[in-house]
């Protein structure tokens, strides 16, 4: 089986801050990381190659820097790497990013499946997923929480939805989005490691994935930023003091004021 | 990319303060531009001189662009249940609607209609598009979806709205992918811009970190997901009247290549996390499924739902659905009452967009003060079992 997974490098959010002086985000000492949900889409790639056999690939859209997310990958149990990479993708938004990742899988010849993670921490829009698969013409299940069964043509899956769960069957080829509870993501191995430190990564310019240049980056971008501003920050804080019983007294008259 | 016009720029600094990335500075009197720049284009506006331009952004309008007119709402109807964000939408759709002045539309995919499209009416529907057939039996992403796109290619709306609940959010991307248009996710303030009557979008980015207000009126429909529990919706009004039209959608185009076996509700009696209005929450401070048993009191007896941070779902002591914050669910509830949460930036970020936030920590300097309107610095073992007793005492009397 050929098992693709699509990450994102991201700032580490517990770095990025808005500076309320001067209204800009804070960027001093932000670590760029693997995009946590992705982690878990990697994670269930490599169980399933342990235990079925197969390939995993890891691909990502940014900037040259990127690559240091896909070695980190490798070390991780990925077989081969591929980083998406060309001034031409700047500024896309969902739409634009489905378009170039879906040449680039197309480029490097599809997948049996293709795993993402539920949403990227830093937009939170949860679109790339299904957005690619509509690209690829493949089905696709969100939020998926467990694999139950796996054979060559199907599998069935457990998605997580608001009300509990439901249990699908798929056919293959597929595009699943994961949630954090699928699985535990491994630590790098140093036989991984090892394997990274030489990994060759294929870079894919967009020449190199037929694009269609009116379809990338900003160009291809329906939506855009009209302006940012920081949230409204709430009233003043109030601390409930005095003895125990004196907090329980405010805290229930403050509470049955709301419910 | 960010062109700066260096004959132009006077190196005033207008750009370097508003930029909400710290991606331009001026050095030695000229802007310049580094890799933060994420092309919003802010500055552009902001330049009283002309001198910045993004390349690329002169838009071209795609087909006729008045052909398409009208608000619709996707009215998310699951196991015999319309999702409340369905009436929220309503509400904000209805203030879009007249604002535009054009009519109001709900579209409702089932096998079985039954009065809800009389409901919707009620809740502010014009009209109400219905497609009944036995596929539309179980959510799928590729018979909605379809459904979906082929209703807006046929009567053309100009805005399509969703719940950013797990069903909006699964297939909204398809339908928005099909028709080649945009589509922000999680939006929390909708508006039409005043001089072209365009959609204005804005919803939290970096985890609630700044806030961005998006367009895509270059293309139709302009849509848009809407967090619940974040608009208001309105006092029905059983008089309303309004028009249902029956559609029928191709059988092929209602085909899907996943298929629901089962279902499986939430446990219990449980309240949804992302429709309640009172969010009791429990961190690694309630020390076990013992401290947790408290929290689910507190919850049962205001009506609520139960939350946890991450530490406590990875420490086993409540399931992964529970979990708020960054890798788990995002909430915006009228209360949410943090108890033993120190308040990770991962957490914060989850939850922070509350109305009322009450914390109770037995440090004073945990961050979740920080986001907290109410504070108590205390033990949970000591106040949950007193406040129970007293909202008890108090609800009896």
């Amino acid at each position: 089986m050929k098992i693709l997974v699509c990450i994102k490098q991201v700032p580490d959010a517990k770095d990025v801050r808005l500076d309320p002086k001067t209204n800009t985000l804070s960027r001093e000492g932000v670590q760029s990381i693997i995009n946590p949900y992705d982690r878990h889409a990697l994670e269930e790639a490599v169980r399933l190659k342990e235990k079925h056999g197969g390939t995993v690939i890891v691909l990502t859209m940014g900037p040259p820097q990127a690559q240091e997310i896909l070695r980190e990958s490798v070390s991780c149990g990925a077989d081969e790497a591929v980083l998406v990479s060309d001034r031409a993708f700047a500024g896309a938004d969902t739409l634009a990013t489905t378009y170039t990742l879906s040449q680039a899988i197309k480029k490097i010849g599809g997948a049996d499946l293709i795993l993402c993670g539920k949403q990227a921490i830093d937009g939170d829009t949860a679109q790339v997923g299904p957005g690619l698969a509509v690209r690829m013409d493949i089905p696709y299940v969100t939020c998926v929480r467990k694999i139950v069964e796996v054979s060559d043509k199907t599998f069935v899956v457990e998605r997580l939805m608001d009300d509990g769960y439901d249990e699908v069957e798929v056919e293959l080829p597929a595009l699943f989005t994961v949630v954090k509870e699928i699985n535990e993501p491994r630590l790098p191995s140093l036989k991984g490691k090892m394997k990274a430190k030489k990994l060759a990564i294929t870079t894919l310019t967009a020449a190199d994935i037929d694009a269609d240049t009116a379809q990338l980056g900003l160009k291809g971008s329906p939506t855009w930023v009209v302006r940012v501003f920081a949230p409204q920050l709430k009233g003043e804080r109030t601390m409930i003091e005095g003895t125990v019983q004196a907090q329980v007294d405010q805290l229930a008259e403050k509470l049955m004021e709301w419910c | 990319m960010l062109l700066i016009d260096i004959d132009a720029c006077i190196g005033c600094g207008l750009c370097e303060t508003n930029c909400a990335f710290d991606a331009i500075h001026v050095v030695d009197g000229i802007a310049e531009v580094n890799e933060n720049c994420k092309l919003c284009g802010g500055c552009v506006d902001d330049c009283e001189v002309g001198a910045l331009k993004i390349e690329g952004i002169d838009r071209e309008e795609n087909d006729d662009l008045s052909a398409w007119s009208g608000i619709w709402v996707y009215a998310e109807y699951r196991h015999g249940r319309i999702a409340p964000v369905t009436h929220e939408l309503l509400g904000i759709g209805r203030k879009l609607a007249d604002l535009k002045k054009v009519p109001l539309s709900a579209v409702l995919l089932t096998d079985k209609a039954g009065d809800v499209p009389v409901q919707l009416v009620s809740y502010g529907a014009d009209k109400v598009y219905v497609v009944e057939d036995q596929a539309l039996a179980q959510f799928t992403d590729e018979a909605y979806g379809n459904a979906l796109e082929d209703l807006a290619r046929q009567y053309k709306p100009e805005v399509i709205l969703a719940g950013a609940t797990a069903i909006g959010r699964s297939f909204i991307p398809r339908v928005a992918t099909s028709l080649k248009t945009g589509l922000t996710a999680d939006c929390t303030q909708l508006d039409i811009q005043q001089e072209d009557g365009a959609l204005l979008q804005t919803r939290p980015a970096f985890g609630g970190n700044i806030m961005a207000t998006i367009a895509s009126s270059n293309t139709r429909p302009q849509m848009a997901t809407v967090r619940p529990l974040v608009m208001k919706a309105n006092v029905p009004d059983p008089a309303r009247q309004g028009e249902v039209i029956h559609c029928t959608i191709a059988t092929e185009r209602l085909a899907s290549r996943v298929k629901v076996r089962k279902f499986v509700a939430l446990e219990g009696d449980q309240v949804n996390l992302n429709e309640a209005d009172i969010v009791v929450s429990g961190g690694r401070g309630l020390e076990g499924e013992k401290g947790f048993k408290l929290i689910a009191e507190l919850a049962q007896l205001l009506d609520g739902a139960v939350a946890a941070s991450r530490a406590a779902v990875d420490s086993g002591w409540m399931p992964y659905p529970h979990q708020v914050g960054q890798t788990g669910k995002t909430v915006s509830p009228k209360v949410y009452i943090a108890c033993g949460i120190s308040g990770a930036i991962q957490h914060l970020v989850g939850m922070q967009s509350s109305d009322t936030i009450f914390a109770i920590n037995r440090d004073p300097h945990a961050p979740i003060f920080d986001v907290a309107t109410y504070g108590v610095v205390g033990d949970v073992f000591e106040i949950l079992p007193k406040l129970i007793e007293k909202i008890k005492q108090a609800r009896s009397a």
